[in-house]
């Protein structure tokens, strides 16, 4: 296992983590186990989706970001901010209001993410109309989705449009604008405003591109929270607010369900929480789906509005975010990014995507032959209860991580109780397996 | 290794099951990616084709190292004529099975052109036995 390759932006606490198994049971690629009494991540499985930090009860799992200080390592900071960050906050507090409080934090520039879904949005299409051999084609804009499809669906990678995803676009945009006004390379700080882990991941350890344009990331929880302290305590905005491009409708919805496709070519269809976009991966892998040309997969329901890091009512934020839509101006999206489409253009690409396989049981065909009949063998004596006491999610786990030589069948409540029963198992060799999976605390109190 | 899953006739909302139960053994066992998806349309195909004509069928899946071969067996009316059978667009399906978008003649052609080999042996009243043979290649890295 070579946890090396890939970065997660998921930090597990052990001194905060009480092993409660709760994320090891939502983990939609089994990614986690409970050792010693605590939460451990498997890297090569784990696509960054953040579905255990929703779970966890004691926030031991926490999301990884840069120290705010970096940013004045630059002269020019741009904080890239995401429509979900205004969806997020009544409408009584304005846009300007969360800019001035981000200026006053200490960026310099402020500019909107969905802005680069005023280049995509036509880069897109184009690319779908180019490329009429490959179907569905998949949008590249979740992260998350974009790793799943890597491990779990390493057949589909070629269907993923290699193209950067806005936040990328805006990134680009807002260097190339500064530079335009006498701005060093080396001087400008691209900052982005994450309600994401797998952002935070991609950004670090960027999937089909050598290093990213963005270079820092600050969570969007710490963000939300400066802003409402600073409209609580009504100290108004003491600074100039910039002037930033107005969006189109349709780049104000990108990041809420439907806001690809909708305006995609062809027939296209938009699927968010990542349990529904496994059932339906699957079922395309099984060329049981045909005829549709483009796919919206987001791993959260509600897509960004349902972000992992945001704290409002997602159902509100994309509520808010509509309204606005509704009212966006109809000549927008017609400004000074357009006069940059074709630099942009060239520079949205991304390389091609590698699969990277977590259900191969052996590189050798051979091999994993042998492994599948011994994980088959392990089966019929598993109890297909998936209760989790042996410290993996599922029976079949259990038995693929014996196989790889990870587990042991002991581990087993179902095993010991057989074993005991027949003599061949002490009572406390049982208790002593259950301590080295839960922990010494959890089998060591005084009952009456 | 050997597989063997059992389908019945008419029920199109299981149809596809023993199909992606191999695809998923396929995964786990490195098999090329391409490769997978060759078996996986040949094999979705026939067994639809149970599904779709005959009574009830049984699937067997038998995996080594350099190959799956994989036989339909069904109980069913069989079919009077392979080589039209094989012939794209022919059709027997009913109305109600073409509008739940089966049946469009492009069964059997498509197990052909996906498969290394194919045979077909049919007798009208009693049913039909489909094999397919498909070599494996390994993922490259």
């Amino acid at each position: 296992m070579n946890g090396h390759e890939f970065h997660h932006a998921l930090i597990f606490c052990k001194d905060t983590c009480v092993g409660c198994s709760h994320c090891m049971r939502v983990c939609p690629t089994q990614a986690i186990r409970v050792s010693n009494g605590k939460a451990e991540l498997l890297p090569n499985r784990c696509v960054d989706c953040g579905e255990c930090y929703r779970v966890c009860p004691v926030e031991a799992i926490k999301v990884e970001q840069d120290d705010f200080e970096l940013i004045f390592n630059f002269k020019y900071r741009v904080a890239l901010v995401p429509g979900v960050l205004l969806g997020q906050l009544s409408e009584e507090i304005n846009p300007k209001q969360i800019y001035s409080v981000l200026l006053e934090l200490g960026f310099t520039h402020v500019c909107e993410v969905e802005t680069g879904a005023e280049i995509i949005k036509t880069a897109m299409s184009d690319f779908i109309r180019q490329n009429p051999d490959t179907r569905p084609l998949i949008s590249a804009f979740c992260p998350a989705i974009v790793r799943l499809i890597q491990v779990k669906f390493p057949s589909l990678v070629n269907h993923i449009i290699p193209m950067k995803p806005p936040l990328d676009l805006a990134g680009l945009f807002y260097k190339k604008l500064l530079m335009k006004e006498g701005a060093a390379s080396d001087e400008i700080g691209i900052f982005y405003i994450t309600p994401c882990p797998a952002k935070i991941a991609a950004i670090k350890k960027p999937v089909g591109e050598e290093k990213s344009i963005i270079d820092g990331v600050i969570n969007m929880d710490f963000a939300y929270n400066k802003v409402l302290t600073t409209v609580k305590q009504s100290r108004a905005a003491s600074c100039i607010i910039p002037e930033t491009p107005h969006l189109s409708r349709e780049a104000i919805l990108w990041s809420l369900t439907t806001g690809e496709s909708s305006i995609m070519p062809g027939r296209s269809l938009a699927i968010d929480g990542i349990n529904n976009v496994i059932e339906f991966l699957e079922e395309l892998e099984n060329e049981e789906v045909s005829d549709i040309d483009f796919l919206e997969l987001r791993s959260c329901d509600e897509s960004c509005a349902g972000g992992i890091l945001t704290s409002s009512n997602r159902f509100f934020t994309a509520e808010r975010l509509r309204n606005r839509a509704t009212i966006a101006d109809r000549n927008a999206g017609n400004n000074v990014i357009h006069e940059m489409y074709d630099y942009l253009v060239d520079n949205s690409g991304n390389d091609k995507i590698q699969p990277r396989s977590m259900l191969k049981l052996d590189e050798n065909i051979g091999g994993a032959l042998e492994k599948m009949k011994k994980v088959n063998e392990l089966m019929e004596i598993l109890p297909y209860v998936d209760c989790g006491i042996c410290g993996s999610p599922t029976c079949q786990s259990l038995a693929e991580d014996i196989v790889r030589e990870e587990a042991e069948i002991g581990r087993c409540i179902f095993i010991q109780r057989i074993l005991e029963q027949k003599g061949t198992f002490t009572q406390q060799e049982s208790v002593a397996i259950m301590k080295k999976i839960w922990g010494e605390k959890k089998l060591d109190k005084d009952i009456k | 290794m050997h597989l063997q899953y059992e389908v019945e006739g008419g029920n199109f909302s299981k149809a596809g099951y023993a199909s992606s139960e191999i695809k998923k053994v396929l995964k786990q066992l490195n098999v090329d990616a391409r490769t997978i998806k060759r078996i996986v349309v040949s094999s979705y195909e026939a067994e639809v084709n149970i599904v779709a004509h005959a009574y009830k069928g049984t699937i067997d899946a038998r995996i080594d190292q350099d190959k799956i071969e994989l036989c339909y067996q069904d109980l069913g009316p069989g079919i009077p004529d392979i080589e039209q059978a094989m012939q794209a667009g022919f059709s027997t399906a009913s109305p109600e099975v073409r509008e739940m978008g089966f049946g469009a003649g492009m069964g059997l052609p498509n197990i052909k052109n996906n498969a290394d080999k194919l045979e077909i042996t049919s007798e009208v009243g009693t049913g039909t036995k489909v094999i397919i043979t498909i070599a494996l290649t390994p993922e490259e890295n």
